[in-house]
């Protein structure tokens, strides 16, 4: 018995270790000990930064971003891209501030039609790449400058402000001591985070991503499932721009300008493949948090703004070139 | 195959429909119909807009869009993209002119930044070509540290007191600006030498199929190294045209630059999946966006609606392509 028992536990032990090696070699493991490592210098050289008021609000800055990144999760392990989620963006804004000063909406209604816009506008990303067959870079190219126009030529450059208090909530208040639009996400992160690891949708989501041709003629319905994702991301984008007008008060017609770039690095930077069939919900989120804390920590250490984007840009290559070399390794033994 | 649309000739058949319709089944040639129609109705509706200056400003306004042009459509006919092309200028166009007020030999301020976009372009190479991360990833990080490193160092001071003879972009030759004569001729030399060289034709066959290429013996490797390159030193010539147009240099990036740089090569007919694609195409396609930016104004359309319009431009070239195509096939 008692020899059995140490076997067991011997053979405990290496699974054990097998599991964490496994892990510390997944992309999560990886960031994750980034992140850490990150925390905690930056921890010693400010102690502004490791407190309860500034991680949460870091977290109001980082809802746009953490919001868009996860459908941009999907498309981007089906192999695709959506340029244009900054410009969907603008657009709510817009026609969220337009509507409601211009054309006299209840704001209530012109929260939901700005909403329901950019839900049309990702719609009409995905019926053009699956319908049409317009490679994503290139439809969601065409209509990043489409959308951009549209908020331009809409509100002719023009802001529109004077929000009753109650607006402001989402942006700005508070619910149960944590920011507010803070559950929102969360909420979205676990949807996400469900349907992409738990369901046939999301297996569906890789299977896509992996081999396309393979997909279909196994009786996946590739084209519906695509145009969903690619009207989800307009959705999520329009629901941050609403966040987004709440936040900073005002409507204008730039919001969300570069926003693709920030979405795309934090999802890249979590281990989604930008060649598709690899990613995972818990990766963006750690990456969308490890691009705000760096941004936040290396302000707080006297780092100007600017050059915290620096910082993020090496941190992009050099995850990947690790990756690399990982997979290689890997690959060697 | 890769320049298929070049090198059809109506030769078998000939008669003016034939040629019509060679003509239109090249996007150049899509392209050049579409500038006159444009350069037509816009002038019918107010001749000003065809008087000699304002043409020659249409010619002039996006010659640098024009050279960038040509380096980023090598690297997407390469089969790679390079997003990083607006915040480069943005950085060169600065050296350019801090060189300049610095006292800095004129020559040295226009050479010296287009070798440094060649460093650049190789290092971005260097990562896509040997350590084998995707193009997008490194040119979206080499954006990022551009441009927070020039807003990071400048502040984005403005630069002004340019001395005399800096102005390249605003010398005449013969009466003709110079950023024509730069895109005009560098985009012949380029399209000559994509069409007639090893080199180029190598451009198209590692776009168009890696893996033959690489078994008809070409070193992808060094192909992408040399796209990449000259990539930076087209974006470099570019810089220092938009840097010695200005009377005062703002050390920031211009915004969306590079979207437009690209938007050119792509409503140009160069496929963003790699291996086809023109030169020339990229060159009329940027001609056609300035011409229609100023013909916004000239038919008194708000300049706000102009990236809805070029959004639009962009859909309806890559549908017209994809219909083409399909039309081919059958």
């Amino acid at each position: 018995m008692a020899v059995r028992d140490t076997t067991l536990s011997q053979n405990q032990l290496t699974s054990l270790t097998i599991r964490l090696r496994a892990l510390l070699f997944r992309r999560e493991g990886v960031l994750l000990i980034i992140l850490i490592v990150a925390l905690l210098l930056l921890s010693t050289q400010t102690d502004k930064f490791l407190t309860r008021e500034n991680i949460l609000n870091q977290g109001r800055f980082m809802t746009e971003v953490g919001l868009v990144a996860l459908p941009m999760t999907f498309i981007i392990i089906t192999g695709g891209i959506d340029l244009s989620v900054g410009s969907m963006l603008g657009l709510s804004a817009v026609v969220l501030g337009y509507t409601w000063q211009n054309l006299g909406f209840p704001l209530e209604l012109a929260i939901i039609t700005a909403v329901a816009a950019s839900t049309l506008a990702g719609a009409v990303n995905g019926l053009v790449i699956t319908r049409v067959g317009v490679p994503p870079l290139i439809a969601t190219l065409a209509t990043l400058a489409l959308y951009r126009g549209l908020a331009e030529g809409i509100s002719q450059a023009r802001s529109a402000r004077g929000y009753p208090e109650w607006f402001f909530q989402l942006g700005q208040g508070e619910l149960f001591g944590v920011p507010t639009q803070l559950w929102i996400v969360l909420v979205a992160v676990i949807i996400a985070g469900v349907i992409l690891g738990l369901t046939t949708f999301g297996r569906s989501i890789y299977a896509i991503g992996n081999n396309e041709v393979g997909a279909r003629f196994s009786g996946l319905p590739v084209a519906r499932n695509k145009l969903l994702i690619y009207t989800a991301s307009g959705f999520m984008a329009g629901l941050a721009g609403y966040i987004f007008v709440s936040r900073v008060s005002t409507t204008r017609s730039d919001m969300g300008t570069g926003l693709e770039l920030d979405v795309i690095a934090a999802v890249v930077l979590g281990g989604t493949s930008i060649f598709g069939g690899t990613g995972t919900i818990a990766g963006t989120v750690i990456g969308v948090i490890l691009i705000q804390l760096l941004k936040n920590g290396l302000a707080l250490t006297g780092v100007t703004g600017d050059a915290t984007i620096v910082v993020i840009g090496i941190v992009l290559i050099l995850s990947i070139l690790i990756n690399n070399l990982i997979q290689r390794w890997r690959g060697g033994d | 195959m890769a320049t298929q649309s070049l090198a059809q000739p109506a030769a078998v058949r000939r008669g003016p429909l034939y040629a019509a319709r060679s003509i239109l089944g090249t996007q150049e040639g899509v392209l050049a119909i579409s500038l006159i129609a444009l350069i037509v109705t816009v002038g019918l509706i107010n001749p000003r807009f065809v008087a000699e200056r304002n043409l020659t400003n249409i010619l002039q306004g996006y010659a640098y869009i024009a050279v960038a042009a040509i380096g980023v459509s090598m690297v997407i006919i390469s089969g790679n993209i390079d997003i990083s092309t607006g915040s480069l200028v943005g950085v060169l166009a600065t050296i350019s002119g801090t060189l300049a007020v610095n006292g800095v030999p004129i020559w040295l301020t226009w050479v010296l930044p287009v070798f440094v976009g060649m460093l650049v372009g190789a290092f971005n190479g260097f990562l896509v070509a040997y350590l084998r991360i995707p193009a997008i990833v490194v040119t979206l990080g080499m954006l990022s540290i551009l441009k927070g490193g020039l807003i990071s160092v400048t502040s984005g001071a403005w630069i002004s007191n340019l001395p005399d003879g800096y102005h390249l972009a605003q010398m005449r030759l013969l009466g003709i600006p110079m950023p024509i004569y730069f895109m005009v001729v560098l985009t012949i030399l380029a399209a000559l030498w994509l069409r007639y060289s090893a080199t180029g034709r190598a451009i198209y066959a590692v776009g168009g199929n890696a893996e033959a290429a690489r078994l008809s013996g070409i070193s992808e490797r060094r192909i992408i190294m040399t796209v990449f390159i000259l990539n930076g030193m087209f974006v470099g010539i570019a810089a220092i045209l938009f840097a010695t147009q200005l009377s005062i240099i703002q050390s920031t990036v211009p915004p969306n630059l590079e979207l437009l740089i690209i938007t050119a090569s792509v409503v140009g007919g160069v496929s963003i999946l790699g291996g086809t694609g023109t030169v020339i195409g990229s060159t009329l396609a940027a001609v056609l966006l300035s011409a229609i930016g100023s013909a916004l104004v000239f038919v008194n359309i708000s300049p706000y609606w102009l990236r809805a319009v070029q959004g639009v431009l962009i859909l309806a070239t890559v549908l017209a392509d994809l219909l083409r195509r399909r039309r081919q096939r059958l």
